[in-house]
């Protein structure tokens, strides 16, 4: 349930009022904590000593790992732990101790004759596992190169090739990138995919003509557009901006991005893996 | 001086949280109806282009100065259950709803309260509340009883502040901070019950909470999804462990019938948002629905589900719209609702009967082109995401999100904003169990959006008429929206304008470069003037007539 807006308060851009709230309690050394991004939302747990840590893992894998896996994310009899309620609930234990040495019958888990520190190591162990909603891939594919490289040619000649050429201006293309993804974001929508990929490729600015009524006609770099007016530099380095009123004075915007965008449209899937595995060829 | 000022009004009386919208603005929506259509109508066609900035009206956030306030200047109340040591980077962010009543204009933020006058935007009292942490994405808005405020704090907390003083009365837990529930919309008063509604991006289960407004005593609670063997909509799970981690946040308001008693609200998608294995094959009810909850009792009169078996994080959590008109010959009481996944419904709101399915957005194709026998869009599994990418429109911004639509009964159509946008969907997460929360893929925005404003007919659910916002540049983010009986139609548009419309054919009739508007425009009348309001970040501008 991620609503708009995230992407910009993710960036940490603005800090006003940082220095009105950044004062601690008097007396308390502790610096503040501060939240930057929706990941940094919620405090972690403080590390627990490693020791009691190691001999709840070793009580964890005899008694629970069959049942909730090794991880605790659950296995194929038991649920997870991370994300159950009465783990997040807990502290130490308190929570987790009375499910452990009663069971839950009704639910098949039997009851463990732990002692209270075991118990508290077992729970350490389990709350030494970060439970997060940006929840981080453990197990990542290792590519994800898996289109036709000849029928991405074929598809490359038929719907790309009237503006871009594979020994031309995408000459070595393939050889920039280490990362396919980056790859297959860039010839998809040059500069998108992230603050690198905006450095791979340059993308020519937009221009705008704008048609007077008079009938002349002044074109230049696109500084600005809404549905009130336009502003563009010209190429002596000047801007002008007009108000439009409707149509008037006629604006028309060339996006050198635009076919990429009307392209959104039309491809399949497929076609955009097999370009990326011929573009990956163009070393 | 500021607070015996405040003290002479009297409160919000229930009477007057069931009258349509005019002078004041009560709750979320302006009235319980959703429309945000307001009768009045001094400002109207013909000399709206006379608009004049009547005041602005910046608010700051924190816990101000400390100590008693020096005469004449407004007292900051500081509450809260945190220690003084979290501190949340990024701007103060008005993108909630602004009470107006009797004079006085209750504005929240993420922590934050204030109390202005309505007249002029001058501050009359400032709360800020001391913060455990949780997603600070913003505040929906107040809700108001009698002299009472309620808002609610991204740590889970349902404050109650007395409305004369700005002096917090009360403050109870709404949900577990350490489950990572954060709280964000605006509690919902009905009768003798604040209805409080809570987020999470952690696969905890989302309920409703109908508080007592006196006391702050738990009346009864909702949840949207099974929580008990043989609870409903349990066989659409995998299992109930599933179900009891299954989301269906409901982080927006609903709106409320008082002849049925039934309080409509949206539910939020269904968790793990995105790698959907652990949830089972099956629809994931009650999530992504539209749902029919009796304030009595906080029992399930029926539902509606618009997306069944989510995996884009597609929530439908949008106000639904409340509307009484002519369908197919009969007078009929209807609920609306254009969704996040880029479909537009219109039901009957007694029943939950399925009445109209339309796809509004124009490059959606996330689902199949045939709708279902009920009505509803099927998903296409190739287009969940792929290890190599899938190319889905929309983004995970969705064709709207949660800025409110509005409905005018003098041209039968909703007006909403949206937004047509693609992104790649990578499946980062190969472990067969999934990921949890909104993790297991990776998102990358392709930076083609167009937004627009958008006029449906809820008799078909066909685009009327549609605006597109010119813009330099390719993203969303148009404004909620309010229609009037001056039969104007007020929305902000991506390039920092507030504009208002003739709603029966899209005509731009005035717009103010105000900034990015970051709340839905609202209209309230004080002492025979109307004010037209908008946010644009921390700062409020009020437009009047002066001729």
């Amino acid at each position: 349930m991620q609503a708009i807006g995230a992407r910009a308060v993710s960036l940490g851009l603005a800090v006003a009022g940082l220095s009105a709230q950044a004062q601690p309690p008097s007396g308390q050394a502790q610096s503040p904590r501060v939240i930057t991004s929706f990941r940094e939302s919620f405090p972690t747990r403080p590390p627990a000593d490693p020791a009691v840590v190691e001999r709840g893992k070793a009580l964890y894998g005899v008694n629970c790992a069959f049942c909730h896996g090794a991880d605790t994310r659950g296995g194929d009899s038991g649920p997870s732990l991370l994300r159950a309620g009465t783990v997040l609930d807990d502290q130490k234990g308190e929570l987790i101790g009375p499910v452990v040495l009663n069971g839950r019958a009704d639910r098949g888990m039997p009851k463990f004759s732990f002692t209270m520190a075991q118990v508290e190591e077992v729970a350490a162990f389990i709350h030494s596992f970060r439970a997060a909603g940006y929840d981080d891939s453990r197990m990542t594919p290792p590519s994800i190169l898996v289109g036709d490289a000849a029928a991405g040619a074929t598809f490359f000649a038929a719907t790309c090739a009237s503006c871009h050429s594979a020994t031309g201006d995408l000459r070595g293309f393939g050889g920039k990138f280490t990362d396919p993804k980056l790859l297959q974001q860039t010839w998809l929508m040059p500069g998108s995919g992230g603050r690198l990929a905006a450095l791979m490729v340059k993308v020519p600015p937009t221009t705008v003509t704008v048609t007077l009524p008079s009938g002349e006609k002044i074109n230049g770099e696109l500084d600005r557009l809404d549905d009130f007016g336009v502003s563009l530099k010209q190429a002596d380095g000047t801007h002008r901006s007009f108000r439009t009123d409707g149509d008037t004075p006629n604006v028309e915007v060339h996006d050198p991005l635009q076919p990429h965008k009307d392209l959104l449209r039309v491809y399949k899937d497929a076609d955009i893996h097999n370009v990326t595995a011929y573009l990956v060829t163009l070393k | 001086m500021s607070v015996a000022l405040v003290a002479q009004k009297p409160g919000l009386d229930s009477a007057q949280l069931l009258r349509p919208l005019a002078d004041a603005w009560t709750s979320y929506s302006g009235d319980y109806s959703g429309k945000r259509y307001s009768a009045l109508k001094q400002i109207n066609q013909t000399n709206v282009k006379n608009l004049s900035l009547a005041w602005v009206s910046k608010v700051a956030g924190g816990p101000g100065r400390g100590g008693p306030a020096a005469p004449g200047t407004p007292q900051t109340f500081v509450g809260g259950e945190g220690t003084g040591d979290v501190v949340v980077a990024g701007a103060t962010t008005i993108k909630g709803s602004i009470l107006e009543v009797n004079g006085i204009l209750y504005v929240t933020a993420p922590d934050n309260a204030w109390a202005l006058d309505a007249h002029d935007g001058h501050e009359l009292w400032h709360y800020f509340w001391k913060t455990k942490g949780g997603t600070h994405i913003g505040n929906r808005g107040a809700g108001m009883w009698g002299n009472y405020l309620y808002m609610e704090t991204p740590d889970d907390y349902l404050v109650s502040l007395d409305a004369r003083t700005g002096k917090e009365r009360w403050h109870t837990e709404i949900a577990s901070f350490a489950q990572q529930y954060f709280s964000t919309t605006a509690p919902v008063v009905v009768a003798n019950h604040v209805i409080v509604g809570t987020g999470n991006d952690l696969d905890s289960p989302g309920f409703l909470t109908s508080f007592d407004p006196e006391t702050g005593a738990v009346q009864w609670k909702f949840y949207a999804v099974p929580m008990n063997p043989g609870d409903p909509g349990l066989e659409t799970w995998k299992s109930l462990d599933a179900a009891r981690h299954g989301g269906g946040q409901m982080w927006l308001p609903g709106s409320y019938d008082p002849e049925t008693h039934l309080y409509i609200v949206g539910t939020g998608n269904p968790t793990p948002a995105y790698t959907a294995q652990a949830r089972g094959d099956g629809d994931n009810l009650f999530t992504c629905a539209i749902v029919a909850i009796n304030v009595d009792d906080g029992k399930m009169a029926w539902y509606y589900q618009t997306s069944p078996h989510d995996t884009h994080d597609w929530d439908s959590a949008q106000t639904p719209v409340l509307v009484d008109a002519e369908f197919r010959g009969n007078q009929r009481k209807l609920v609306l609702t254009a969704s996040r996944n880029g479909y537009y419904f219109t039901l009957d709101r007694t029943t939950g009967e399925h009445l109209v399915t339309s796809k509004f957005s124009d490059t959606v194709n996330w689902a199949q082109a045939e709708l279902n026998r009920k009505g509803q869009p099927v998903r296409n599994p190739a287009k969940d995401y792929d290890i190599a990418g899938a190319l889905v429109s929309s983004a995970n911004g969705g064709a709207t999100n949660w800025p409110p639509p509005a409905f005018s009964p003098d041209t039968g159509l909703l007006y909403v904003p949206t937004a047509e946008s693609y992104a790649m969907y990578y499946l980062t997460e190969t472990d067969p169990r999934g990921a949890m929360g909104l993790g297991g893929k990776e998102e990358l925005n392709l930076n083609a959006s167009t937004s627009y404003m958008t006029a449906i007919d809820y008799k078909t659910g066909k685009v009327v008429w549609k605006h597109k916002y010119r813009s330099a540049s390719s993203r969303g983010g148009a404004s909620g929206v309010l229609t009037t009986a001056g039969r104007l139609l007020f929305g902000g548009d991506i390039a920092g304008n507030l504009v208002a419309f003739d709603p029966a054919n899209g005509k731009i009739l005035w717009h103010s470069a105000i900034g990015q508007v970051s709340n839905a425009p609202q209209t309230y009348m004080v002492d025979g003037r109307q004010y037209l309001l908008a946010a644009a970040g921390d700062t409020l501008y009020a437009f009047a007539l002066y001729q």
